[in-house]
């Protein structure tokens, strides 16, 4: 039975539409469409890709997926010493840990995502030099490729903020959209860095330091309300500084909402993510010649 | 146009040389827009008086190769056809712009129906995945959705006979169980062109021979294969069109056989004639291939011989054949007296003698052949005035990775020590 259907299929395509199956490869100078149909056909390759990431990257580890705790966790711990101890930094009349925690869970996804997209094509120049597909698939599913991890981080949270009798309030139905924008961040970034690293492999050695210029540009270990309330609006320039104390607010609840300064950074997210699309297929033609 | 499959018209593509070793630094650029005014000036100062030549020759110049100049052919529904041509023709580059991994410069081609390519067996493949992953992984790179994988899971285990290793990490797998996996998942593509690029010389001869079934049978399902090969045989016996490229350009699109005769009477004109003469010998043939396969593989048996007739009475007949690298530098030598001695030949009487190596020893790659008559009886050495062109196919040695110029041309027979204290 399943042979008949296997021999009947492809008669059946040869006939259907035909003037709009006829594909045109050609040379494209300059812009290009973002190609989100497509990239809607490659969901499985996203779905693969992402997954294949998450399931290498324990492997042959004593530890696993505690990794993905111990790294925020310690962080937490060291922040809470020397900031919350003994530097005495304010955190807005939360305990200290589950300040810094809750704020170091989406800084640790996007630090993650940010490295690992940055990385991405060149690291997989091997499928891109032999398989057609979206490029824009493999910095995407390097992205995705950390919730897993906090995922796992986001139970220790809960665990903290049960610890300290801390119960979010309506707020937290707003979480994935700070999650989103945490991932937006990282993406809009990543396009970018990625397409410049196929180019230029200086970007490599830009990476690790960026990231920790931008940790302290964050309000990971001080609040955000330490800045003037004039900057403020200026601060959210920096879309993590608006990711950051959204989580709080969901979560922690008594911070005061982010207002202006969240909406700038929603902004830069959109123009860093636009750019970063469109830059990005810009330079993809050259990938495969290039990397 | 709906008969035809692939149509390509004024296909071009170029490839800067620079740029192919490694890839510019942000110093580069820098000093590159940094001395661009410096070259401006240079430019307007010397477009009126006379160039100075040491400063010109300062700027590199962008060298660059038409890899495909001007490539126009078409593709019916329903042919399987094969791209022949020397190392460097363009043949791998057609097939990339084909598969839309890397755009023309110039021209376009019309695809009407899906593509799948297999430009390489077993990419995305991940060592530290299990073979179960790894055939949805690298399914889902070819493009075959997750439930047309699952609806033939069972039938590609079983062609690729690693049902035991099934949850194994492919990272344990023999080269030839990785290699045959890889195959496996893409010769279940069902796509209605199909592009190949020399990926049929792996594995061993009973593998080979599967893969071989394999492409025939999704020919006669009516796809459209365009297949890249150095094995003539192998172009032969599946292909029905022939397309013969050359330093990027397409030479001939005819029948299979007819392209393949072409291109190799042109490759004799450019290596020198089948049939030679020395003083006292008329060579028509050196023949090297293997009983057991259509290609020669490292490590594999292959005979050589050589087909002559003395134009003199030869008392002592004898044979030197030399093995040498396309640089000409000598990788082994046989001489057939240190074997053995034959009956005398008379003159115009056609002669067929050789040797049967055990095991050849080289690496893939191309590799010439130098050929000595004698009669020992006079004495007499007449050397064969032209070398004769084989090919070793890429083929697994050390575990099956491609193998860089660190290796070398000849294969050794070795197996690990380690005596850990």
């Amino acid at each position: 039975m399943a042979s008949i259907v296997e021999q009947a299929q492809p008669l059946d395509l040869s006939h259907d539409s035909e003037a709009t199956r006829v594909f045109r490869i050609e040379p494209t100078k300059g812009w290009t469409a973002v190609g989100l149909r497509e990239l809607w056909q490659y969901r499985e390759l996203l779905y693969f890709l992402t997954w294949r990431d998450i399931k290498v990257r324990y492997k042959q580890t004593a530890l696993g997926a505690a990794w993905a705790i111990i790294q925020p966790f310690f962080m937490m711990v060291v922040f809470s010493l020397f900031f919350g101890r003994l530097a005495r930094v304010p955190s807005d009349g939360i305990p200290y840990p589950v300040f810094s925690f809750c704020a170091l869970l989406p800084w640790q996804l996007f630090a993650h995502a940010l490295t690992e997209s940055s990385n991405s094509l060149v690291g997989n120049q091997n499928l891109i030099t032999k398989v057609y597909f979206p490029r824009l698939v493999i910095p995407m599913a390097a992205v995705l490729g950390g919730l897993i991890d906090f995922l796992i981080a986001f139970a220790i949270l809960l665990l903290l903020m049960l610890y300290y009798g801390i119960v979010p309030g309506w707020a937290i139905v707003t979480l994935p959209g700070f999650l989103l924008l945490a991932i937006g961040t990282a993406l809009g970034v990543g396009l970018w860095l990625s397409a410049l690293n196929v180019q230029y492999r200086d970007v490599r050695y830009t990476i690790n330091f960026l990231v920790q210029f931008w940790l302290f540009a964050t309000p990971v270990a001080y609040p955000s309300s330490l800045i003037p309330e004039k900057w403020r609006a200026l601060y959210g320039l920096n879309p993590m500084a608006g990711v950051v104390e959204g989580f709080r607010w969901a979560l922690l609840g008594k911070s005061e909402p982010p207002g202006m300064m969240l909406w700038v950074s929603v902004a830069v997210v959109v123009l860093l993510l636009l750019g970063g699309l469109y830059y990005f297929r810009r330079m993809e033609q050259e990938f495969a010649d290039v990397v | 146009m709906s008969d035809i499959a692939i149509r390509c018209v004024g296909l071009s593509k170029r490839y800067r040389i620079g740029q192919t070793e490694g890839y510019r630094t942000l110093r580069d650029v820098i000093s590159e827009t940094a001395a661009a005014p410096f070259r401006w000036l240079r430019k307007t100062s010397s477009s009126n008086g006379n160039v100075n030549p040491a400063v010109e020759s300062i700027t590199p110049a962008v060298n660059s190769i038409w890899a495909l100049n001007d490539v126009s052919f078409e593709i019916n529904r329903g042919d399987v056809v094969g791209i022949i041509g020397r190392n460097g023709a363009g043949k791998s580059t057609l097939l990339k712009v084909l598969s839309r991994i890397t755009k023309p410069t110039r021209g376009y081609a019309d695809i009407n129906g899906r593509v799948g390519s297999l430009l390489e067996v077993g990419t995305g493949f991940h060592p530290e995945l299990t073979g179960r992953e790894n055939i949805y992984l690298n399914g889902a790179i070819l493009g075959i959705r997750k439930a047309e994988i699952e609806r033939k899971f069972d039938e590609i285990v079983a062609f690729a006979e690693v049902e035991q290793f099934i949850d194994t990490p492919v990272k344990r797998y023999s080269s030839g169980m990785y290699v045959r996996l890889a195959f496996a998942v893409a010769a279940h593509m069902e796509t209605e062109i199909l592009l190949v690029d020399e990926v049929l010389a792996v594995g061993d001869a009973q593998f080979q021979k599967k893969c071989f079934s394999k492409m025939s049978q999704i020919r006669n399902q009516g796809k459209t294969i365009v297949l890249v090969s150095h094995n003539m045989a192998a172009v032969r016996s599946i292909c029905n069109q022939g397309l013969h490229l050359q330093h990027g350009r397409a030479v001939l699109q005819a029948d299979v056989n007819q392209v393949i005769d072409a291109y190799l009477a042109r490759t004799e004109e450019a290596e020198g004639p089948m049939e030679v003469e020395t003083e006292n010998f008329v060579v028509n043939e050196v023949l090297i291939e293997s009983s057991s396969s259509p290609i020669l593989k490292t490590f594999a048996p292959c005979e050589i011989r050589v087909r002559f007739q003395p134009k003199i009475d030869v008392g002592d007949p004898g044979v030197y054949i030399g093995f040498l690298t396309n640089e000409l530098h000598r990788l082994a030598g046989l001489d057939l007296k240190d074997f053995t001695s034959l009956p005398p030949l008379r003159a115009g009487q056609s002669a067929e003698i050789g040797f049967s190596v055990e095991s050849l020893p080289f690496l893939a790659g191309s590799y010439q052949v130098e050929v000595h008559l004698k009669d020992m009886s006079r004495p007499l050495i007449e050397r064969v005035p032209r070398y004769y062109r084989f090919d070793v196919a890429e083929t697994p040695v050390y575990g099956g990775r491609h193998l860089g110029s660190w290796f070398g041309n000849v294969g050794l027979t070795a197996t690990p020590i380690a005596r850990l204290g």
